[in-house]
């Protein structure tokens, strides 16, 4: 069981108030990431739950327990860092006792539970080595394994990709998301990385300055960003949004049209401009076209085959039922 | 100093330096090694020039030899347990964030300034004396009986003075090792249930192993060598005669030079086996 209930929960470092109250409930079992940009509080927002930080207002539940005043230990959770803060002079097997050992669990119970968890995670051929010895890779398994082998209410991870490079880190999102569909255990993940949330979350939480700006699942963050913050921060290539002219046919503020969703036409298009920088990468190309009234380039996306050229002249017409309309505030009009 | 043409520079330009230091070094070491083969008692106008190992003889059999070396290492064990207890203790004190913490920590290194001599004689005229020390007041104002620490404890009385001017060394190192600790390790800990006795035992003072066997080996290098905190409040009387303070005695209160210089060369020897050992356990403790 790990279901964690926010109520009202406030942070404030002296009189910078980091969090301002916040509500937010994570269902048992659901994997949930906190997205945002740096500085937004979501690494903060995480240690508030871990119990590393102190709340200035509100209350925390753990599976309808209060647990606001409990210690990090008793609150059942265990915490994946983003260093990993594996203690360097234990062997592999030492560090992922070590949890089980402060408990005090038998022997017997602390061997059963560490075969399993290097089984699980391809670690036995390490056991007795020191972190200093393994990879990245292996070194983030070795903290994995120290989290699951408390059998914790939930797993919280504190942007634990970041220090890999790219292609391992795409490997291990794959493992973290298999792990979660095999532990069905609840998991809370702090990432700067739309594509990790997207890819791995049930439940996105967006955060901008401690605020909530959205919640909900990766599709519905896509299809009906709440404001143009999400609009902008979820969808990669960014999603083109255009204020003036352009907007005004459509009767709002602000619009915006995902890469994806503006076809080149052969003339006639809705926006005329000039390619600029394309990026091909085999399956898609990406266009940044200079369009005249517009003050930044717009992005296209097209097949992977256009033969259009720097300086090109290049159509445009947005799919009409997949523009996004935005206030004067940057709140969605439906 | 990655061409040929540079490397050769290179040891030209340092060649002084080593020619300096070398002559520093080896024009004593050889005048002891002379000296300690001869029967030389200056005030006597006694002047032989080889008696062969007889200086070595006396100077190891004399009743005061296993005495002072048991002395000596008494007391480098005693004041190497007090500044790295306290030294550990200290620094995560200091690692707290507190009010003042730029002047509390210069104030902390201050003995280290105090040269030998004078913090000895502070020690012995200020704390330790009798009738108007610091702690005969104190101990007066409990009602209890002064206490005279130089004659009923004179050991621990000169362990006390040379730990607390080498505990500011010992701090400081330690303090830089503990600030070395990433907190993200102690946070794990902490979430991993660890009291914080035990996050003391099984995270930081592993983390600490490093510098304290290096602060352990230099301290034993100098430490070795304590002369003046004897020379200024015992005298070497009462059970405080080390190694080099009996050296000191054969050369100038018994005048005799070959003998002392063969308990020179003895200390020299002694001294460097206690270091090939320190160094072995260090090198192994730097490796991993």
């Amino acid at each position: 069981m790990g279901r964690i209930t926010l109520d009202k929960v406030q942070k404030k470092f002296g009189d910078v108030e980091v969090i301002p109250p916040l509500d937010l409930t994570v269902e048992d079992g659901e994997f949930v990431v906190f997205v945002g940009p740096s500085g937004c509080g979501k690494s903060t927002l995480l240690r508030l739950i871990a119990g590393l930080e102190d709340v200035t207002g509100g209350e925390i539940r753990i599976d309808g327990k209060p647990a606001t005043d409990l210690p990090p230990a008793k609150r059942g959770l265990a915490m994946v860092f983003q260093s990993y803060a594996l203690y360097p002079h234990m062997s592999v097997r030492k560090n992922i006792a070590f949890p089980m050992k402060m408990a005090g669990m038998d022997k017997a119970e602390q061997d059963r539970r560490i075969a399993k968890a290097a089984e699980a995670l391809n670690l036995t051929d390490y056991l007795d080595r020191r972190p200093g010895q393994l990879s990245g890779g292996q070194r983030q398994r070795v903290a994995i394994g120290r989290a699951i082998v408390r059998e914790p209410a939930a797993f919280l991870f504190d942007e634990p990709l970041s220090n890999l490079d790219a292609a391992l880190r795409v490997g291990m999102r794959l493992e973290i998301s298999e792990l979660h569909k095999r532990l069905d255990t609840t998991m809370i993940y702090v990432t700067h990385d739309q594509v990790e949330a997207m890819t791995m979350a049930d439940k996105i939480v967006v955060l901008r300055a401690g605020h909530i700006e959205q919640v909900g699942s990766p599709l519905e963050l896509y299809h009906a960003p709440r404001n143009t913050f999400v609009a902008g921060f979820i969808g990669s290539p960014k999603m083109n949004l255009m204020g003036g002219e352009a907007a005004k046919r459509h009767d709002a503020a602000t619009i915006g049209i995902r890469p994806e969703h503006l076809d080149v036409v052969d003339g006639g298009g809705t926006f005329i401009g000039k390619v600029g920088v394309s990026e091909h990468l085999g399956s898609d190309t990406f266009f940044h076209v200079h369009i005249p009234e517009m003050g930044e380039p717009m992005t296209v996306r097209a097949g992977g085959e256009v033969g259009l050229r720097h300086g090109d002249t290049i159509h445009l017409t947005p799919q009409a039922d997949k523009i996004h309309r935005f206030d004067e505030k940057g709140l969605r009009i439906e | 100093m990655a061409t040929e043409h540079s490397k050769s520079s290179a040891r030209i330009m340092i060649a002084p330096a080593v020619f300096v230091l070398l002559v520093w070094m080896l024009v004593p070491l050889c005048m002891t090694l002379y000296f300690s083969f001869a029967d030389y008692r200056p005030l006597r106008a006694t002047f032989d020039a080889w008696i062969g190992f007889d200086n070595y003889v006396s100077f190891l059999t004399s009743s005061s030899f296993l005495s002072s070396v048991v002395t000596t290492l008494q007391m480098v064990a005693g004041i190497l347990v007090i500044t790295i207890g306290g030294g550990v203790m200290l620094a995560l004190l200091l690692d707290q964030p507190m009010f003042g913490q730029g002047i509390v920590r210069i104030l902390v290194i201050g003995p280290f300034f105090v040269m030998p001599t004078v913090s000895a004689l502070v020690w012995k005229n200020m704390f330790f004396n009798v009738d108007n020390g610091l702690f005969s007041y104190l101990f007066k104002f409990f009602g209890a009986q002064p206490y005279d620490f130089l004659s009923q404890a004179p050991l621990l009385s000169i362990i006390v003075i040379v730990a607390w001017q080498w505990l500011p060394f010992a701090t400081l190192i330690l303090l830089t090792a503990v600030q070395s600790l990433s907190s993200e390790q102690i946070e794990a800990a902490e979430m991993d249930g660890a009291s914080p006795l035990s996050r003391f035992w099984h995270i930081i003072l592993p983390h600490l192993s490093r510098a304290i066997t290096v602060v352990i080996l230099i301290q034993t290098i100098f430490l070795l060598s304590i002369f003046a905190e004897i020379f200024v409040t015992t005298n070497g009387a009462f059970g405080t005669r080390t190694l080099t303070y009996l050296v000191y005695q054969r050369v100038l209160e018994s005048q005799n030079i070959g003998l002392g210089s063969a308990g020179g060369i003895i200390a020299v020897i002694l001294a460097n086996i206690v270091a090939i050992f320190l160094m072995r356990i260090v090198g192994k403790n730097l490796d991993n």
